[in-house]
C-alpha cells in the first residue's frame, strides 16, 4: 500500500466511519464543498452528500451545541473546528454541557470535536495554539493528540466509535510533512494508550503531537554526540493518561524529561510530573525536567515563534541537563 | 410575519405589565382534555408548595425555584406536544416536565438528594431528564439548551422522523450568545423546533428594559427570518393554541417558531430572594387579577361548564398524589458516597478512587458533611470553642 499524509488519514478514517455508520456526520464551517479550510474533508460532501456533510454558520456554541443534541439521540457527530484556537467560543459548551451531560443526567454525548492546532507554521495568536490542557483538566471529556499518520487514522475511527465526548487534536504542522502506510483492514488505536516512539535505557523525554519529532531528532543526536540512550514516549492520547506507561518508562530509565508545545503554566507537564512524584519517586535519579513554549501568547515572526516554542536544541540542551544530575 | 396577540403585546410596552385577562377565543378542546390541563396546573402548584413546607423543614437540600404564576405558560406549552415530541424545561418549567411524565415522587427525591432520585443525588431540583419520555436535563447556564435543542431536532430531520422539539428559554437568556447561536442554527436547517421565550419580567433581580432594547421578544423573530407569535402566558388556552400553531408547523417541515409568552414571576428566582428590586404592589396586583389557575377555573366553570365538585375533586387527588409521593420519598436513602464515581464516562464506567479514601467513606460522612460547608468560621474549626 502507498503511503499517505497525516491528513490524508484523518480523512480516510473519516470515510471508513461514515461508510461503516450511517449515524456519523460532520458539521463545522466550510467543511462542504470547499472541504475545509485544510482540504481534511475534501470530497466527502460528494461522497455523503449535504446532509451528512453539514456546512454551519460561524457559531462554535451553536455547532458544539448542536451536535450534542444530535449525539444524545444516537448520532455520532464529528464537529470540525476551522482552528481549534476557535474552541475556546464552544469551552462553556463543553465543559459544561458535554462533560458533564453523561454524570449529571444520563445522556450520552459520542461525538468528536477535531481540528488543526498547533504551531510552527508562522498562523500567530489565533491559528497556532495547543489548548489542550484545559479540556484534559475537565473530567467527562477524552483528549488524544496524534503524531503519526496511522496513529491519526486509527484514533479517529476510535474517537468516532467511543460513547463519550472525544476532542481530537491535529496537529497542523504534521498535516502533509508526515507520512505513513496504512495497516490493513479496520485500523484501530485504542484510546488510552501510549506509545514508544524509540527505545532507550538512560533517559526518558515523555511527549506528544509534533515535539515527539523534535524529541526524535534529539535523541538521534544525544545517542550521537553523547552517547546517551533515549527512550521517546509519544503518549497519543491525554486523557486518560496512560500512566502505566508513564511510570514503566520512569522506572526503565530513572530519568526524565517531558516536552510539550503548550505553554508552560499549568501545562500536562506538570500533571506528569505530580504523577511521577506519586508513584515513581523512589525510582528517580534526577529531577523531572521540562521543555515547553514560554508563557506568552504565540507569536507571528519567525524569530519569535521560533524563539517562544520549543527547538530540537532545548531538548538536547535540557536531555544533557537530566543526564548529568 | 409577526402576528402579536392585540392585548398581550399593548401590555409588554407598558411597565408594569399586567395583561387584562383575555376572553381569548382558541380551538376549543374537549372537556377530558379541559380538565387534564387543570390537573397539570394545579399539581404544579400544590407540588411547589409542597416543597417550600419541605424547604422550611430543611428537608430540602439546596435552592427552590417556584414557577408561582406561570403554571400555564408551562403546561399549556408542553400539552401541545405528542409523547414521541421532546422538550427541554428551564427552571421554571415544573409544570411541563409533569405533562411529559415526570413524577412527583421523582420531584421530590431530586429536591431531597436522595440516592435514587433520578440524578442520583448528582444534580439538583429539576434539573433531570429522560429521552424515553421525552424531556433533556438542563443545565444552569442559560441559552445553552437552544444549540442542544437544535441539534436533537436535526436528528429529528435527518431521520426523517415524525417528532418535533420545543425548547424554553427566559427573557434573560436571549442575551446570551447561545440563544443566538442556536436558533440561527435551526432557523437555517430548518429544524423542527419551537423556541419558547417566557417573558416573566426578571431574570434573577434584573428587569427586562435592562436586558433588551427590544420593544418586545417576539420582534427577534424576524431576524432570525422564523415566524414569531406573543400570547397570553398566563391563559392556558392561548398558550396551548399558540404552540399547537408552531408545533404544526415544525411538524409540516417548515422549520423554527418563535413564541413570547407574556406571563410574571410571582415568587424570587428562588425561595431565599427577597424580591426587594419589585416595585411596591406589582406582585400583588399580579396574584390579584392574573393568576392563571384562578382565570382559568373561572373559565372551565363560566364558560366550559365544569362544576366546582369537579374541579374540588381535582384538587383532592393532586393533594393525596402529593401526599403519598411526599411519604415515599421522605423513605428513599441518600446516595451512597462512593456513587459520586460512577459514570463519567461510559468507559471507564468508574473514576479512580483517591488513595486517602480507599475504604475511607466513613470518614466522608463524619468530618465532611455537605451542611457543614459555609456554616462554621475558619477559627471555629481549628479552635472548638470550650464548653
Amino acid at each position: 500500500m502507498a503511503e499517505i499524509t497525516y491528513l490524508e488519514a484523518i480523512r480516510e478514517g473519516l470515510v471508513e466511519e461514515m461508510v461503516r455508520d450511517p449515524n456519523v456526520f460532520c458539521l463545522g464551517e466550510d467543511i462542504g464543498a470547499y472541504g475545509g479550510a485544510f482540504k481534511v474533508t475534501d470530497g466527502l460532501v460528494a461522497r455523503f452528500g449535504e446532509q451528512r456533510v453539514l456546512d454551519t454558520p460561524i457559531s462554535e456554541v451553536g455547532i458544539v451545541g448542536a451536535a450534542a443534541g444530535a449525539a444524545h439521540m444516537g448520532m455520532r457527530p464529528v464537529v470540525e473546528m476551522q482552528f481549534i484556537d476557535f474552541i475556546a467560543n464552544a469551552y462553556d459548551m463543553l465543559t459544561n454541557y458535554v462533560a458533564t451531560a453523561r454524570y449529571r443526567a444520563m445522556l450520552p454525548c459520542p461525538m468528536v470535536v477535531r481540528g488543526p492546532s498547533g504551531g510552527y507554521v508562522r498562523g500567530g495568536p489565533f491559528h497556532s495554539q495547543n489548548p489542550e490542557a484545559g479540556f484534559v483538566h475537565t473530567p467527562g471529556l477524552k483528549v488524544v493528540y496524534p503524531a503519526t499518520a496511522e496513529d491519526a487514522k486509527g484514533l479517529i475511527k476510535s474517537a468516532i466509535r467511543d460513547d463519550d465526548c472525544v476532542l481530537f487534536f491535529e496537529h497542523k504542522y504534521l498535516y502533509r510533512r508526515v507520512k505513513g502506510v496504512m495497516p490493513d483492514g479496520d485500523h484501530v488505536v485504542p484510546i488510552g494508550k501510549a506509545r514508544t516512539a524509540r527505545e532507550g535505557t538512560d533517559l526518558s523525554i515523555i511527549t506528544y503531537a509534533a515535539t515527539v519529532f523534535k524529541a526524535l531528532e534529539a535523541a538521534e543526536q544525544l545517542q550521537a554526540e553523547d552517547g546517551i540512550s533515549v527512550e521517546v514516549i509519544d503518549l497519543r492520547t491525554l486523557a486518560p493518561l496512560d500512566d502505566e506507561a508513564i511510570q514503566a518508562t520512569v522506572r526503565k530509565t530513572n530519568r526524565v524529561l517531558i516536552v510539550h508545545e503548550d505553554t508552560r503554566t499549568g501545562g500536562l507537564a506538570g500533571e506528569i510530573t505530580a504523577r511521577i512524584n506519586e508513584r515513581s519517586f523512589a525510582w528517580l535519579d534526577a529531577p523531572v525536567l521540562r521543555v515547553t513554549a514560554h508563557d506568552v501568547p504565540l507569536p507571528y515572526a519567525p524569530q519569535l515563534e521560533d524563539f517562544v516554542l520549543p527547538q530540537t536544541s532545548d531538548i538536547v540542551r535540557a536531555a544533557r541537563a537530566v543526564v548529568r544530575y | 410575519m409577526v402576528p402579536s396577540k392585540g392585548a398581550a403585546s399593548k401590555s409588554a410596552a407598558k411597565r408594569p405589565r399586567v395583561a387584562p385577562p383575555t376572553a381569548a377565543a382558541e380551538t376549543p378542546l374537549p372537556q377530558d382534555k379541559l380538565r387534564e390541563l387543570y390537573y397539570w396546573m394545579r399539581l404544579t402548584r400544590t407540588l411547589e408548595e409542597r416543597l417550600v413546607a419541605l424547604y422550611r423543614q430543611t428537608k430540602v437540600v439546596g435552592g427552590l425555584f417556584r414557577s408561582l404564576g406561570q403554571e400555564a405558560d408551562s403546561v399549556g406549552s408542553a400539552f401541545a406536544l405528542e409523547r414521541r415530541d421532546v422538550l427541554s424545561p428551564l427552571i421554571r418549567n415544573l409544570g411541563s416536565m409533569l405533562v411529559k411524565g415526570a413524577t412527583p415522587l421523582e420531584i421530590l427525591r431530586q429536591y431531597m438528594a436522595k440516592g435514587d432520585s433520578p440524578t442520583r443525588g448528582r444534580e439538583l431540583n429539576i434539573h433531570f431528564g429522560d429521552r424515553e419520555r421525552g424531556f433533556i436535563g438542563q443545565i444552569s447556564p442559560l441559552g445553552d439548551m437552544l444549540p442542544v435543542m437544535a441539534g436533537v431536532t436535526l436528528s429529528f430531520k435527518m431521520r426523517g422522523e415524525d417528532r418535533v422539539g420545543l425548547v424554553y428559554v427566559g427573557d434573560g437568556a436571549t442575551s446570551t450568545g447561545a440563544f443566538h447561536e442556536g436558533i440561527n442554527f435551526a432557523a437555517v436547517q430548518r429544524c423542527p423546533l419551537v423556541v419558547v421565550v417566557e417573558n416573566n419580567g426578571y431574570a434573577y433581580s434584573t428587569p427586562t428594559h435592562k436586558q433588551t432594547a427590544a420593544k418586545q421578544f417576539v420582534d427577534k423573530a424576524l431576524g432570525y427570518g422564523v415566524p414569531g407569535e406573543q400570547a397570553d402566558g398566563n391563559d392556558v388556552l392561548a398558550v396551548y393554541a399558540a404552540t399547537r400553531r408552531g408545533v404544526d408547523r415544525a411538524r409540516r417541515g417548515e422549520g423554527v417558531t418563535l413564541l413570547e409568552f407574556m406571563t410574571y414571576r410571582r415568587k424570587g428566582h428562588a425561595e431565599h430572594d427577597n424580591q426587594s428590586y419589585v416595585p411596591k404592589g406589582e406582585i400583588e396586583r399580579w396574584e390579584r387579577e392574573n393568576d392563571p389557575l384562578t382565570r382559568f377555573t373561572d373559565r372551565l366553570t363560566s364558560e366550559f361548564g365544569v362544576d366546582n365538585a369537579a374541579l374540588e375533586a381535582i384538587d383532592d387527588r393532586v393533594r393525596a398524589e402529593v401526599d403519598a409521593a411526599t411519604d415515599e420519598a421522605e423513605k428513599s436513602p441518600p446516595p451512597e458516597a462512593l456513587d459520586a464515581l460512577v459514570g463519567v464516562y461510559a468507559d471507564p464506567a468508574t473514576a479512580e478512587t483517591l488513595w486517602y479514601r480507599e475504604g475511607e467513606s466513613a470518614a466522608v460522612e463524619q468530618h465532611e458533611r455537605a451542611e457543614g460547608w459555609g456554616t462554621y468560621s475558619a477559627g471555629a474549626s481549628t479552635t472548638p470553642k470550650e464548653d
